[in-house]
């Protein structure tokens, strides 16, 4: 129906653009990964593999990572902890108000990250409001220090941020599930109980997959949290990186350790995405 | 209906008066102000096929949903046996669904599917495996034993929904326009499925439908619903032959409803009038089109009633013919003949008076 | 429709089912209600509990030079951000749903990539790509590299939009003797109303709230987000809870429009149906 001129006017610009800013810079991030910098801090074009093999050799990096990914597996396990009961909830309890309430979940979600992370900073600090009130009430004598500058606050406020983002796949395949299976599996004889376990949650694991795949790279990906939050001990990979364009400037490092990040996230997309056609019955 | 089919039906009308499986008391629904249910008093046998005929709308669907559980009535009571049925939640009834479409679990396999009850019901494996077996063998489905849901037509998926809920042997069996899906032969072929599966299997079934001709053929009685309302409960012999309103008349098969006016043992009728029995006063009356004959010449039966009218048109059925007349004064009469006749213009009709049966005008719901 | 296990009562489980629901929205909302609160606390952001409330901070940050000038730019960002976001969107939603070409599976990929993708990875590629090019980093590359990351926003809405769209209003267009340019202003796009303007608030509003791209791209002026931040650095005082109340209300009141405006004739799980299907369809 549609011309072949109309296809083409459609898909051309956009396509540039998209090669062109975001095609084209992951290339060339690919690029400045084998690339090395030289002494006097600026970038040689000789290509080798020399970041990588750093990357392998050196110890940092490593403990780096494996601690980004267990925050990032604690802040994943937190959420879905979090939303799900909360979707499953919204879906078959709330009746009329669900709509309020779905509202109600989603505006935390696109305030201010900056704003979010900056409130839990001076909540948790040893002055801060969570420390003062349990010495006001006499809970306490003395600030708790591990609650800010600490994996801690790292993974509570990076948990506050993305439960919202983990909730809504998971809403949205609990709402997609037709109402008469669960009619269906009453009438057969299984309490509410039973249903949710043999009907309702297998149906909603492609929900799960999705939410647990945006709050694991999204968390995995984190620089602002650690940076306000995170204090020595909560440095994740990616202010590794931030501070390989910053102040100890070595791009193709960064640019190599990013790739990896990338490769990462896309493997894990894809993996997601496999499990979840393997779960989705429809 | 043969002699042992209208034996069962006999015997299951009797056996309302001895001991009714299910009992439905003045049970009443409201949605809001919407009334869809209004004092609805019913009893089902042993053994019984019962239909709930009616429109859309005519809460039908409303009523399966409270036997089964799935709302709670307005105001009234369901019995089954000597328990309330209805201060149980669905999960405790001796009662099963066969759902309009059909509510496979998409993620079990037809076997799983059908074992589900068994397995929540915790019964042994060995049990499980043999009673599946013997469901699925019973709808014809045990080659897909393996097969998904989304694998399988829509004929097969209602037979596995079927299998599923007999395999639990209920008290009552519910199945909510278990047909309307499926094509006309198809329909047709699971009609008589369903009505065998019935007798083999001797529990008690409630269905549901729109379609009165499916309604005529599987049932053994009839609760024709309109409106929140029971119109009437009866065989379907007794409902097509003496139909207790217009509504029933019209809603059952086709019939020519006649206005009519009793005076002095004379009921009048248009251009027709017949001796009668029937008290003075306007009286409504229903004739059904087999009932009318085109007359011989020279055949004249006691107490007929003759009339001469124009056809104004003809629809040959293949079998049968149905053939409009207007027959003066503002009277059509419709006719259903053998359809083996040519084009006709002016016709003789005649029938017999004990054939015009007096109906009541149904009342208007609000 | 109601879970009906008996009329209107709840049962135990679903007891603890509500009270999970209140524990998680108090953790959602809690700390920003600590925030608005403060804000208004004359003695700084911490210590409990608060004692003067006072609208100075308020005062201070009215007079705030650098804030108001960080506003600005970021309001030039947002629009300058829609506009590229919707140009290249529109289109892209467009070419997906009826065109096919070579390399459709990685372009759909790619436009949908930074929804999901760290900022990080989308900001230090775009920073190499300008440094190679020899681009100075100003309010400018911001943009593009607001622009680029938000077209996924504007595909996933109008995308969703066009699968609703009945091809037969287009294709009567067409047989009426309208061209395709045509069709596509007085059909296609007065269609496309509700999921244009939907995607243009949540860009705005996403553009404006943006901090981990910005970072990298950021040169001698100030988004908002990054004024904040490098105040964050020196000392914290309630005039950035105050300008965080402010920033949170107007988010508010976007979303609760763009909601609004999704949900007219639409169920809700749409809109975060999309979310999944960017996610599901860009691995896919």
């Amino acid at each position: 129906m549609f011309s072949r001129t109309y296809k083409a006017t459609v898909t051309l610009p956009p396509l540039l653009w998209v090669t062109a800013f975001l095609l084209a810079p992951y290339l060339l991030m690919f690029c400045y990964s084998f690339w090395s910098v030289s002494a006097s801090q600026s970038i040689v074009h000789s290509w080798n593999l020399d970041n990588y093999a750093q990357l392998l050799r050196v110890e940092v990096y490593w403990q780096t990572l494996l601690r980004s990914m267990w925050i990032a597996a604690r802040v994943t396990v937190f959420s879905l902890l979090l939303g799900y009961p909360l979707a499953y909830f919204l879906s078959f309890y709330a009746g009329k108000k669900k709509d309020l309430l779905y509202q109600l979940v989603i505006i935390p979600l696109w305030v201010s990250y900056l704003v979010r992370a900056y409130a839990w900073k001076t909540i948790l600090g040893s002055d801060g409001v969570l420390n003062t009130l349990l010495q006001y009430v006499h809970l306490t004598k003395h600030p708790l220090e591990f609650l800010l500058y600490s994996p801690f606050a790292v993974v509570l406020t990076l948990t506050h941020i993305y439960t919202p983002f983990a909730f809504l796949p998971i809403y949205a395949a609990l709402e997609h599930i037709p109402r008469n299976l669960v009619e269906a599996s009453h009438d057969l004889g299984a309490t509410p109980g039973q249903t949710f376990w043999k009907v309702i949650f297998p149906l909603s694991i492609p929900g799960v997959l999705a939410g647990a795949t945006f709050a694991f790279v999204l968390s995995l990906g984190d620089f602002l949290a650690p940076l306000l939050l995170g204090g020595p001990s909560g440095i994740m990979i990616s202010n590794i990186v931030v501070s390989l364009f910053g102040a100890a400037y070595n791009w193709p490092l960064g640019a190599a350790i990013s790739l990896c990040m990338l490769v990462l996230v896309v493997s894990l997309l894809f993996f997601s995405e496999r499990l979840e056609k393997k779960w989705s019955f429809s | 209906m043969s002699t042992s089919q209208t034996t069962a039906a006999r015997d299951a009308v009797a056996g309302i008066r001895t001991r009714p499986l299910l009992r439905i008391r003045n049970v009443a629904k409201n949605f809001g102000k919407n009334k869809v249910l209004r004092n609805i008093s019913l009893d089902v046998a042993e053994g019984e096929f019962l239909t709930i005929l009616g429109e859309s709308g005519s809460g039908k669907t409303t009523l399966l949903r409270i036997i089964a559980g799935f709302e709670s009535a307005s105001a009234g009571e369901v019995w089954m046996g000597d328990e309330r049925l209805d201060r149980q939640p669905p999960y405790r009834r001796r009662v099963n669904t066969v759902f309009q479409h059909y509510a496979l679990f998409p993620h079990l396999t037809v076997e799983q599917n059908v074992a589900y009850g068994l397995r929540v019901a915790k019964r042994p494996e060995a049990e499980i495996s043999s009673r599946v077996a013997e469901a699925l063998g019973k709808v014809k489905m045990s080659a897909h034993a393996k097969s998904k849901p989304s694998k399988i037509s829509g004929g097969q998926q209602q037979r596995v929904a079927l299998a599923r809920a007999l395999v639990n042997r209920p008290r009552l069996l519910l199945l909510d326009e278990p047909l309307s899906a499926l094509d006309a032969n198809l329909r047709r072929q699971m009609q008589v499925e369903l009505k065998s599966l019935q007798r083999e299997v001797g529990i008690s079934f409630i269905f549901v439908t729109h379609d009165q001709e499916e309604a005529m053929v599987m049932s053994d009685r009839i609760a024709l619903l309109r409106s929140g309302e029971l119109e009437q409960v009866a065989t379907p012999r007794e409902i097509y032959s003496r139909p207790s309103t217009a509504y029933a008349a019209q809603f059952i098969g086709h019939t020519n409803l006649l206005k009519g006016e009793v005076r002095e043992g004379i009921s009048r009728c248009g251009p027709l009038a017949w001796q009668t029995s029937l008290p003075d006063g306007p009286v409504l009356l229903s004739l059904r089109p087999e009932n009318v004959r085109l007359a011989a010449e020279n055949t004249v039966l006691s107490n007929s009633v003759r009339v001469r009218g124009k056809v104004l048109h003809q629809a040959f059925h293949g079998a049968t013919e149905l053939i409009r007349v207007d027959c003066g004064a503002g009277l059509v009469l419709v006719v259903r003949t053998s359809g083996s006749n040519g084009a006709l213009d002016t016709v003789d009709l005649e029938f017999s008076a004990a054939d015009a049966v007096p109906v009541r005008e149904s009342p208007e719901r609000i | 429709m109601e879970f009906l296990v008996s009329d209107a009562k709840l049962v135990s489980g679903s007891r603890w089912l509500l009270l999970h629901a209140v524990a998680v929205f108090v953790f959602l909302y809690l700390p920003i209600a600590v925030l608005i609160l403060y804000s208004f606390n004359a003695e700084g952001v911490g210590g409990f509990p608060p004692h003067h409330l006072t609208l100075d901070w308020y005062r201070t940050l009215f007079a705030d030079g650098p804030i108001w000038d960080s506003v600005l730019n970021s309001l030039q960002v947002a629009l300058a951000a829609m506009a590229i976001s919707l140009t290249f969107g529109v289109p892209a939603a467009l070419a997906l749903e009826r065109a096919q070409f070579p390399g459709k599976a990685l372009f759909r990929r790619l436009v949908l990539l930074p929804l999901i993708l760290p900022g990080i990875i989308t900001g230090l590629s775009l920073l190499m790509l300008f440094n190679v090019t020899g681009t100075k980093l100003s309010l400018m590359t911001i943009v593009l590299g607001h622009g680029t990351a938000l077209i996924s926003v504007a595909t996933t809405e109008v995308f969703a939009g066009l699968q609703k769209l009945d091809r037969a209003q287009e294709e009567a267009s067409l047989d009426l003797g309208a061209n395709y340019w045509q069709t596509f202003w007085r059909i296609t796009v007065p269609n496309l109303k509700l999921p244009i303007i939907g995607a243009a608030l949540l860009i705005f509003t996403l553009s404006m709230d943006e901090i981990a791209v910005s970072f990298f791209l950021i040169g001698r002026d100030n988004t908002l987000p990054l004024e904040i931040w490098g105040r964050l650095r020196r000392g914290i005082t309630p005039e950035i809870n105050a300008v965080s109340t402010i920033i949170f209300l107007f988010s508010l009141i976007a979303i609760v429009l763009w909601y609004r405006l999704r949900v007219r004739g639409e169920a809700t799980s749409e809109a975060g149906m999309e979310l999944v299907e960017a996610v599901e369809g860009n691995a896919s």
